[in-house]
This record gives structure tokens, C-alpha cells and sequence, in this order.
């Protein structure tokens, strides 16, 4: 699996305006929803099951990135996005450090496989020191595409 | 250095999502014992058991036979939690 095949770069947010966990969730599901991903009707559900998946363990899993994630019977397709916070976000993360890198995953019910699938890639990259150092860095909507298309094509 | 080991199988329907994988790791943390997971099967792997995100890159569905390992004093001790874990399906109803 590859990562363009489930994040959607229109849903890009270079810049988080969000201070905080639950802003910064919400943010980034209302993106996916502007950008077509999701019905517009499902982001209060959704954005609720996302601070209810994150107060029952946080998905800042360390080094800056978290990972928060969960499936929905309103989400049709998975789908998924990356978010970019330059002063830090506080995750509750498990090292207890801020995260400046948010990629959020949304799954239908069902489809477990898929959903491990998509993790796999998210934190074979996500595992990546370069990786991470570079996302961190792009400033741009564009720069974080291209960054996730370079890591796409192996390099 | 005593080491266990013991070959499971991933028997919940979700699979090692991050949940279960972080489970995995709180338990694992309890013991002073280096904990390795292999995976196997048609795309084998191997993991830290000590590290969430490698075992969350292992994309262990349903069904996948894994085996855990332990070295150290407390390796049997180890083993067995490790592999209740799996054998309770980290806790989730199928």
C-alpha cells in the first residue's frame, strides 16, 4: 500500500491554527470533509470518536508524530491526512513531548486489514529519522505532498 | 541468560492494531527481559516488543502465526503474560 492512495493531499494543513489535541483533530476532519473525503455531516461524529479514541490511549506514539486514527460507520472510504503544527501540539504523547506532526487515519468499519495496512506505511515512514525530520520541516501543502510522494517511490 | 519462547496466533478479528500493539508494549515494559515478536507467514517480520511502532508496522491481521520471544531472568514470566494477551484477544468481544 502506498501512502497516495489514501491521503488526501487536498486535505493537507500545512499550518495547524489549533493550539491544542482536540482543535488540531478537528481541523484536520474538517479539512478532509472541504476537500470531498468525508460527508460534511459526519465531522462532529467523527471528531468525537477521535478524542474518544485518544482519552482511552494517545496516539502520539513519540518523537513529535502522532498517529490518531479510528473507524466509522460515516466513513465510507478510508481516508487520511497529514497535519503540521510548528510550535507543538500537546498529545498527552508517550514521551511526554510535544507532537509537530499529525497524520490522521479514518476507516470504515470492516475492513480491518486495510486499516493495519495503511498503519504499516504510516510508521514505516513515520519510523524514518529523515522522514520525520523532513515533514517537520515542510512549510508548504505542496512540500509535505511531495515529501509523501519522494517516500511513495522509495526514496 | 534463561530465555522462553512461544508460537501464537493472532486470534482477534481487528488484529494487532494500535491498541493491542500498545498493550502489548505495557506489558512487555514490565519485565527486564529483551522481548522480540516474530511474524510469519507470507510477509514475515520482526519486532521489538518493547517499541509500539514496530510493532504496529508488523500489520499483524487474524489468523497470522507470530511467535514471542524473551531473553533475560525473567523470560518465562514474560512469555506467559505476553501470550495471555493474545489468547484474551487483548481484551475485544471477537
Amino acid at each position: 500500500m502506498k501512502l497516495n492512495e489514501f491521503i488526501v493531499a487536498d486535505a493537507i494543513v500545512a499550518e495547524l491554527a489549533a493550539t491544542d489535541r482536540d482543535g488540531a483533530l478537528r481541523e484536520l476532519v474538517t479539512s478532509l470533509a472541504t476537500a470531498g473525503a468525508i460527508e460534511q455531516g459526519a465531522v462532529d461524529d467523527v471528531v468525537a470518536a477521535l478524542i474518544k479514541r485518544e482519552q482511552n490511549g494517545s496516539t502520539g506514539f513519540g518523537k513529535g508524530v502522532a498517529v490518531p486514527h479510528v473507524k466509522h460507520p460515516k466513513v465510507t472510504k478510508m481516508v487520511g491526512t497529514v497535519g503540521r503544527s510548528a510550535n507543538g501540539i500537546d498529545f498527552a504523547a508517550l514521551d511526554n513531548q510535544p507532537v509537530y506532526s499529525v497524520v490522521l487515519l479514518l476507516s470504515p468499519e470492516n475492513q480491518p486489514q486495510q486499516h493495519l495496512n495503511a498503519m504499516n506505511i504510516v510508521f514505516t515512514n513515520l519510523q524514518k529519522d529523515m522522514f520525520r525530520k523532513f515533514l517537520r520541516q515542510s512549510g508548504t501543502k505542496q512540500a509535505i505532498a511531495d515529501l509523501l510522494d519522494e517516500a511513495d517511490q522509495g526514496k | 541468560m534463561p530465555n522462553a519462547s512461544k508460537d501464537i496466533v493472532v486470534s482477534n478479528k481487528l488484529g494487532l492494531h494500535a491498541r493491542p500493539a500498545m498493550q502489548f508494549v505495557d506489558v512487555a515494559n514490565g519485565f527486564a527481559s529483551e522481548i522480540k515478536v516474530l511474524k510469519f507467514g507470507d510477509e514475515p517480520g520482526e519486532a521489538d516488543g518493547k517499541s509500539v511502532m514496530q510493532m504496529i508496522i508488523l500489520a499483524a491481521t487474524e489468523g497470522t502465526p507470530m511467535r514471542i520471544e524473551a531473553d533475560g531472568d525473567d523470560a518465562d514470566a514474560a512469555v506467559k503474560a505476553l501470550a495471555e494477551l493474545f489468547e484474551s484477544k487483548f481484551g475485544e468481544e471477537e
